[in-house]
């Protein structure tokens, strides 16, 4: 019996979610409640629709020679992936065994030792950090960031190579101060690959209304440009990547 | 001979076969792009004129200048200059660049009317001989059609069809000049009437005593033509120049002589590389003077002009001409056909910047070099345009010296010919299939009488049986008034020169063509999967539709619905092969619209997949835009899966992305575009456009024309500069999907 999950959508051509062409798989339910989330139809653990590992593995092998050519595979996102540990985890089994490559974006907000086996099977972490400090990642996510230093922490002891991503929210994220405190923090993670610093969009904001929310951030402005570029000086100088060394 | 020096000895000298003068010469290049030579300041200047005088021709609302009194022949007009101290290649279709010339043996109407429109006169002695003295394919097909023709397209459920304009889609194998030079041509089809003079005079020999009398014609003309400009043809081309210049004279001629629907160039870069090979090795050319050699080339081949009228425009919008030129591909021994020469033909993107012509077309295999591969797919990120096709598909079909005619149409050069034949619109039929064929729009009895469907929900197998039916008949009165409309071309508008560059005996195809299919594979699919309801008006015709619950739609990848396209497909082309052609030729098929989706979906009324009477149609092979929800590569599965065997005039798919959704950065998108290609391909998909930019870009060039005059976006099977399509196609290809990702 193939076990089952619950899943929100698919998309066959992802390229930003890790190395490559990626199928990306996004996951129904999250533990945070984050304010500028472009997913919010992924929140609630029993929506979406329910998906076998069998099912995905069989939709994905049909696109295994465009993943495989470019160097791509599969990225579990969301949602939260390792709010379904088991099924994630059965799914990249299955995934390495077609010889394509896991990528998993994930918050960290989970026990270490739920998501060991987990990260038996994962390439990549993806790992998503909202903020520095811990009263405005509360404010922006509604948890704290114990959980996910120490996964950090934890992912650092195996080796695992993570990408950090961080998004720039005029006035409740790009603080210089915070950033630089970010930037003198990641500094001691040696397997960090890349720091992605990205722009705030809000063209998840319609999901919100048409669930019947108000959208939290209406009226915050994205950031230009020059304003994600100086954020990027920041870890820049701290000799953070924030570019991906090809090959 | 000296022309010939330094090449093979081969049987290519004794028969006219640039086939194998190709294959036993040139040179596979799998090198990078770090040879490419930059404008020389010639090209510069003259690209700057030339630029000048393109930005007053859109202000001029499209036509700069038209000659209302000389009908183009090949020798009719003396020859002109751009600015003749700057131009290595010359000649132009008349007297002045971008004077457009009157072609009225295809329909003087044609011409009186753009003329019109333009704010010309026709010349009243020119209206007199074409309508009083000298019969027209126009008026030869009117006079010829039947009244069941007529209703059909009059319906809009044939469309578009080449029976006032001239049909283009002929390649002429323009190497053939340069390599063996006009003379020996002329022997070889004097040598050819011989050959046809045979103990009894019937139907097919006269004609081909008279069309191959008419060919060597076209060659004397040439020659005069290229005379007039300081050039002597007659002979073979000694040098790369010569070989340059020799072949655009017969390209030129053939433009001079037809306002052809497609005038395709043919495949001419790697031939032309034996010759720049040559010369670089004797040491009389530079890599600079080679590339601006076709840097020039390229400049007159973007100034081809044909007088059209605005209702053409509407179908082919934009003005193309599509001056097709195949690039790449492998040869049967498994050597790539890729040379230098192929790169320096892409480069010239980077020289002059983007156009739509020469409609640049690629031949992808799995094996093509590495580098070319990354080369193309950095063109086509930075310019959008350059369309791919699938060699892997074609070359077991056609060998390895095909063209592709206009879009997608493959044929064999100098060996093979097609009879255009435009498209017929199956969304239509499927609403003829449900109301007894009677157009949902005029309420007019389209096909001949039978019992509409009159169930409260439209059931699936009944409904096919009827458009069964009318597929049938669609087959038939489309083929009949494709047999007159070639019958009166090869009679009143007959192609001399180009045909005078193909081989005796030639292969010809019946190019048939569906449009709307994922109109009519949708609403076939919700028939089956949910439950429609026909909303009837006051005379029972079925003029809207209620969609409950779900249904599997194309372009997800999905075989529940992918299934039904395949078998509609192979249905209407069986229906097609049934039909009795016009000099033998083999009915082929294409899924390709070019603009004219708008114009039939405009056509056609509310369908049962939901999509509301006058919105246009997918593209070619598109999925429905929107409709597709499980990302780019799902969407491209499904059209893939419709079989070549079964459409080998070509099946278009036109693939928009955003930048950042095909890679973070430059590197990134190119690995990507290069194994998206090579999947589709490996998935056996025939063809794909690539546009990559930003949909904020159009918008802002629809408010801001004048900024962007070399903004080119490919739409199915051919490029186009964007400010010249119309509001209503520009809006449709920003509507349609983008693949944007988050």
């Amino acid at each position: 019996m193939s076990i089952k999950g619950r899943i929100h959508s698919i998309e066959t051509m992802g390229t930003v979610d890790g190395p490559g062409i990626r199928y990306v798989v996004f996951m129904q339910g999250c533990p945070l409640r984050c304010i500028f989330c472009h997913n919010r139809d992924a929140w609630d653990p029993k929506g979406g629709r329910e998906a076998t590992v069998d099912e995905l593995v069989e939709d994905i092998n049909k696109y295994r020679y465009f993943l495989q050519r470019s160097g791509g595979g599969v990225t579990a996102t969301g949602g939260e992936p390792v709010l379904q540990a088991e099924f994630t985890k059965e799914l990249f089994t299955k995934v390495k065994e077609m010889g394509l490559n896991t990528a998993m974006d994930t918050s960290g907000f989970v026990d270490v030792d739920q998501v060991e086996d987990l990260l038996k099977v994962t390439d990549l972490v993806l790992l998503s950090i909202k903020h520095v400090v811990e009263e405005k990642h509360r404010e922006i996510t509604g948890v704290g960031t114990r959980k996910i230093l120490a996964f950090l922490n934890h992912l650092r002891e195996i080796g695992k190579p993570v990408w950090i991503r961080y998004v720039i929210i005029p006035g409740y994220t790009d603080d210089p101060k915070d950033l630089e405190r970010l930037a003198i923090m990641l500094k001691d993670y040696n397997n960090i690959e890349l720091v992605e610093i990205l722009p705030y969009h809000d063209m998840g904001a319609y999901k919100w209304e048409e669930l019947g929310y108000e959208y939290p951030l209406k009226g915050v402005p994205v950031p230009t440009s020059e304003e994600v570029d100086k954020a990027k000086e920041v870890f820049a100088k701290h000799g953070l990547p924030i570019e991906l060394k090809n090959n | 001979m000296y022309a010939w020096r330094g090449f093979s000895d081969g049987h290519w000298r004794t028969e006219i076969d640039v086939r194998e003068f190709i294959q036993q010469n040139y040179k596979p290049y799998e090198g990078d792009d770090a040879f490419l030579a930059g404008p020389s300041e010639r090209t510069k200047k003259l690209w700057e004129k030339t630029s000048r005088l393109l930005q007053e021709e859109t202000k001029r609302g499209g036509t700069l200048d038209i000659d209302t009194k000389t009908v183009s022949t090949i020798t009719s007009h003396a020859p002109g200059y751009i600015e003749k101290d700057l131009e290595v290649i010359v000649g132009l279709q008349t007297d002045e660049p971008l004077k457009r010339a009157i072609m009225p043996f295809g329909g003087i109407r044609m011409v009186k009317n753009a003329c019109d429109a333009y704010g010309y006169k026709l010349d009243p002695e020119v209206e007199k001989v074409f309508n009083e003295y000298r019969k027209t394919h126009n008026q030869g097909v009117f006079d010829a059609y039947t009244p069941e023709i007529r209703r059909a397209r009059s319906a809009g459920i044939i469309t578009g069809l080449p029976d006032a304009y001239g049909r283009g889609r002929i390649i002429g194998d323009y190497r053939r000049v340069p390599l063996y030079g006009v003379d020996r041509l002329i022997e070889d089809k004097k040598r050819q009437m011989a050959l046809l003079e045979t103990a009894w005079m019937e139907d097919e020999i006269i004609r081909q005593r008279e069309e191959t009398t008419e060919q060597i014609n076209a060659l004397e003309a040439l020659k005069v033509m290229a005379q007039s400009y300081g050039y002597d043809i007659s002979r073979p081309a000694r040098n790369a120049f010569e070989a340059v210049q020799w072949l655009y004279f017969a390209f030129l001629g053939a433009v001079k002589e037809q306002n052809g629907a497609a005038m395709s160039l043919g495949r001419v870069s790697t031939f032309l590389d034996i010759y720049i090979e040559r010369d670089l090795a004797e040491g009389t050319i530079t890599e600079e003077e080679a590339q601006e050699l076709i840097d020039q080339f390229v400049i007159k081949l973007r100034l081809v002009r044909f007088l059209r009228t605005p209702e053409y425009n509407e179908l082919f919008s934009g003005d193309p001409t599509w001056v097709s030129e195949a690039i790449g591909g492998m040869g049967l021994d498994g050597r790539t056909l890729v040379t230098k020469n192929s790169f320096r033909f892409l480069h010239t993107l980077t020289n002059l910047g983007p156009a739509p012509e020469p409609n640049m077309t690629v031949l992808w295999s799995q094996a093509l070099p590495e580098n070319f591969k990354k080369f193309c797919a950095k063109m086509s990120i930075q310019t959008s345009s350059i369309q791919y096709e699938n060699d892997d598909l074609m070359r077991p079909m056609w060998g390895d010296d095909y063209s592709i005619a206009c879009c997608v149409s493959a044929m064999r050069t100098g060996k093979q010919m097609q009879f255009f034949g435009a498209r017929a619109n199956l969304a239509k039929a499927l609403l003829y299939a449900i109301n007894g064929g009677r157009d949902e729009i005029s309420g007019v009895q389209v096909t001949p009488q039978f019992k509409p469907i009159t169930s409260e929900y439209l059931d699936y197998d009944e409904v096919m049986e009827r458009f069964d039916q009318v597929m049938e008949w669609l087959a038939r009165v489309y083929i009949n008034a494709l047999n007159i409309i070639h019958y009166m071309h090869d009679k009143y508008c007959y192609e001399a020169l180009e045909m005078a560059l193909h081989d005796m005996e030639i292969l010809r195809t019946m190019a048939c063509g569906i449009a709307g299919l994922s109109v009519v594979v949708d609403s076939l699919s919700a028939i089956k999967y949910a439950k429609v309801k026909p909303i009837r008006n006051g005379e029972g015709l079925a003029v809207d539709f209620e969609i409950e619950g779900e249904f599997p739609m194309f372009g997800n990848n999905d075989d529940r619905v992918d299934q039904i396209a395949v078998d509609l497909v192979e249905n209407f082309m069986r229906k097609l092969r049934k039909q009795k052609t016009y000099r033998n030729s083999i009915p082929t098929l294409s899924i390709l619209t070019i603009t004219s989706n708008v114009v039939y979906g405009k056509k056609t009324g509310n369908t049962p997949d939901g999509r509301k009477a006058g919105e246009p149609f997918a593209p070619g092979a598109n999925p429905m835009h929107g409709r597709d929800k499980k990302g780019a590569i799902a969407s491209l599965s499904s059209v893939a899966k419709l079989p070549y065997r079964y459409a080998e005039d070509g099946i278009s798919y036109t693939f928009s992305i955003v930048p950042k959704a095909l890679g973070r950065d430059l590197d990134s998108r190119i690995n990507n575009l290069v194994a998206l290609l090579d999947g589709y391909f490996h998935k056996k998909g025939h063809h794909m456009n690539v546009n990559v930019f930003e949909r904020e870009t159009l918008l802002d060039a629809m408010e801001h024309p004048e900024k962007y005059p070399q903004l080119t976006i490919r739409v199915s099977g051919y490029a186009v500069n964007f400010i010249k399509l119309t509001r209503e196609q520009q809006e449709d290809v920003i509507r349609r999907t983008f693949f944007e990702g988050v």
